[in-house]
């Protein structure tokens, strides 16, 4: 059992010159087989873990990632948490993991810094207004708590913001209060550590190459640090969702795609919201280092090597500079991209397979981190069972063939 | 930034005057197709770790469309074509073999 953080634990090693921390979580050989295997040490593979034994008490469980964990799009997103979605089966699982996130540095003693300082989506069009009016709407009808707000408001709550822009005016928004930002490492972490500490195995630097199976049952996985066998296997990986596929024998409604971001130089607290801005592709908020965050839109064509084109972030830039007119002399310090694993109907797919055992969870696109703990519950629930219970029900990759979309691809396709 | 050759006009266009158009030689099936058919037709894609071959439209320039042959992992592109063609043409398929020894032409079925 680990040692449990704590304020008395934090004074207790200042007084040991932090001599005494322990590892997080252990670093294992694989064994030779387990009744589950998670490919995909992300978010979702991570939380699907946790769940698995916290909720269904399935322990022998290991998680294979090819690089380190938390280094895909978990390590690499804006991190911004919201469940003011359209449709409900979205209200029902981003709302489960958004109250989730609520409680989460309790539930995992390890602070993963939920901020609920609010999230603004800008209506920035006639269409948006409309649009988000009637997401205000739906979101009443399903128990999640937003507000359609007028431009005097989203000015009040985010001074910074130039409510009169000549091609972008600010025309109202769509407020939630409870949606905010998280340490995207420390959710990550926070949820290896609980797993590690379950006595499942997190083995890293291990690529699963192949995918074997039996008589269309899943038998075990093919690796970079061997064979490895398991009864129930779960893909995780988001962008790289048709790979893991194709080495199991089936097709995804997926396609890769890469998405960026970039963060300012530090300043001094100038804005305690969220603000999206979905007509020019801009998002903003402000870290706690001081950094100004920053998302911008996808690429149009497949990709795999984690680097977008420039031309998308100045296209991201020039707009926001309108929007937020101090940021224009702010020197940006890094730029990175993530692949990110779009569907049709832009909402994710939790789901059994063709094959026997073999359940995918991916389509999150570009934006799963706020759903990382519903995903985790309702995946862990899927595996567990063998049956999807009713937060992934409606998210059935057979919703492509009998046409029961779940469309959330609203006017700019991109959501985060 | 990507830069493709439009096969029409010659051009040496940036992504910026280009419009992507998704992969390249699907199948089309409509009214009177299998679900499954269909269903693949029009969400189920191959999205390669490797070779591509996808739709471009030389949007600001000709406005045609054109099919290209690009590396997803290393966004090398090995060669555009005129898109009045249901599989890639010869030279196109020589030069990715001469480049990815072992890697062959697969028509998606
Ligand atoms: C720039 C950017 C901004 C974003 N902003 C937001 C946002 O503001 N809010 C939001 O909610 N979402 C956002 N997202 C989306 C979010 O990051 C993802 O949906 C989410 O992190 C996906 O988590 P995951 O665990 O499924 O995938 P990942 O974190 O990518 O984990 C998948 C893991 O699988 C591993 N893997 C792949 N192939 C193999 C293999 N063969 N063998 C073993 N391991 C393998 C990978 O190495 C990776 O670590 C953003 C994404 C990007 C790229
Ligand atoms: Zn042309």
């Amino acid at each position: 059992m680990k040692k449990r953080y704590s304020v008395f634990a934090i004074a207790k090693e200042a007084a040991r010159h932090h001599l005494g921390w322990e590892r997080a979580w252990a670093a294992p050989s694989p064994k030779p087989k387990y009744d589950a295997i998670i490919v995909g040490a992300g978010g979702h593979g991570l939380a699907t873990a946790y769940y698995l034994g916290k909720n269904h008490g399935l322990r022998n469980v290991a998680i294979l990632e090819k690089g380190w964990l938390g280094g895909g799009n978990t390590g690499r997103n804006t991190t911004i948490i919201r469940s003011n979605y359209l449709q409900d089966p979205s209200a029902a699982i981003y709302e489960k993991s958004r109250s989730l996130y609520e409680t989460l540095s309790q539930d995992l003693n390890y602070n993963i810094m939920f901020s609920p300082r609010g999230v603004i989506m800008l209506a920035q069009t006639q269409a948006e207004i409309r649009g988000y009016q009637r997401t205000a709407h739906a979101n009443a009808l399903q128990g999640v708590k937003t507000e359609w707000i007028e431009p005097r408001r989203v000015k009040e709550l985010c001074p910074i913001i130039n409510l009169d822009g000549p091609r972008y005016p600010v025309l109202g928004g769509l407020y939630q209060a409870r949606g905010g930002t998280a340490r995207h490492d420390a959710v990550a972490w926070g949820y290896a550590r609980a797993c590690s500490d379950m006595g499942m195995d997190i083995i890293q630097q291990c690529e699963v190459t192949g995918v074997s199976t039996e008589a269309g049952k899943v038998t075990g996985v093919t690796t970079t640090k061997g064979d490895i066998a398991c009864d129930k296997l779960g893909i995780v990986v988001a962008g790289h969702s048709s790979a893991l596929a194709d080495m199991a024998g089936f097709r995804l409604p997926i396609e890769s795609v890469a998405l960026q971001a970039l963060v300012s130089e530090p300043i001094k607290p100038a804005m305690d919201v969220v603000i999206m801005a979905n007509t020019v592709h801009g998002y903003m908020s402000q870290s706690d280092k001081g950094e100004m965050v920053i998302g911008g839109g996808t690429d149009g064509f497949n990709n795999y090597t984690q680097r977008g084109s420039f031309h998308h972030i100045e296209e991201t830039v020039r707009a926001l500079v309108e929007t937020f007119p101090m940021i224009s002399r702010l020197k940006m310090l890094r730029q990175w991209g993530g692949i990110v694993d779009m569907t049709g109907d832009r909402s994710p797919i939790i789901s059994k397979t063709p094959v026997g055992g073999i359940f995918v969870n991916c389509g999150w696109g570009t934006g799963g981190f706020k759903a990382i703990p519903g995903s985790g519950w309702a995946m862990a629930e899927l595996m567990a069972k063998g049956e999807p219970g009713p937060l992934a029900a409606e998210f059935t990759v057979d919703r492509f063939k009998v046409g029961k979309f779940i469309d959330e691809s609203v006017a700019a396709g991109v959501a985060h | 930034m990507l830069t493709l050759t439009c096969p029409y006009c010659g051009t040496h266009a940036d992504e910026t005057e280009l419009a992507p158009g998704g992969e390249a030689h699907l199948k089309r099936f409509g009214p009177g197709s299998s679900d499954e058919d269909f269903e693949d037709y029009l969400f189920r894609r191959a999205n390669p770790k490797g070779v591509h071959f996808e739709r471009w439209r030389h949007a600001y320039g000709c406005g045609k469309w054109f099919l290209a042959a690009r590396c997803t992992t290393t966004l090398e592109v090995y060669g555009t074509y005129p898109a009045q063609t249901t599989e890639p043409p010869e030279h196109i398929l020589e030069t990715i073999a001469a480049k990815r020894p072992g890697w062959s032409w697969e028509a998606d079925t």
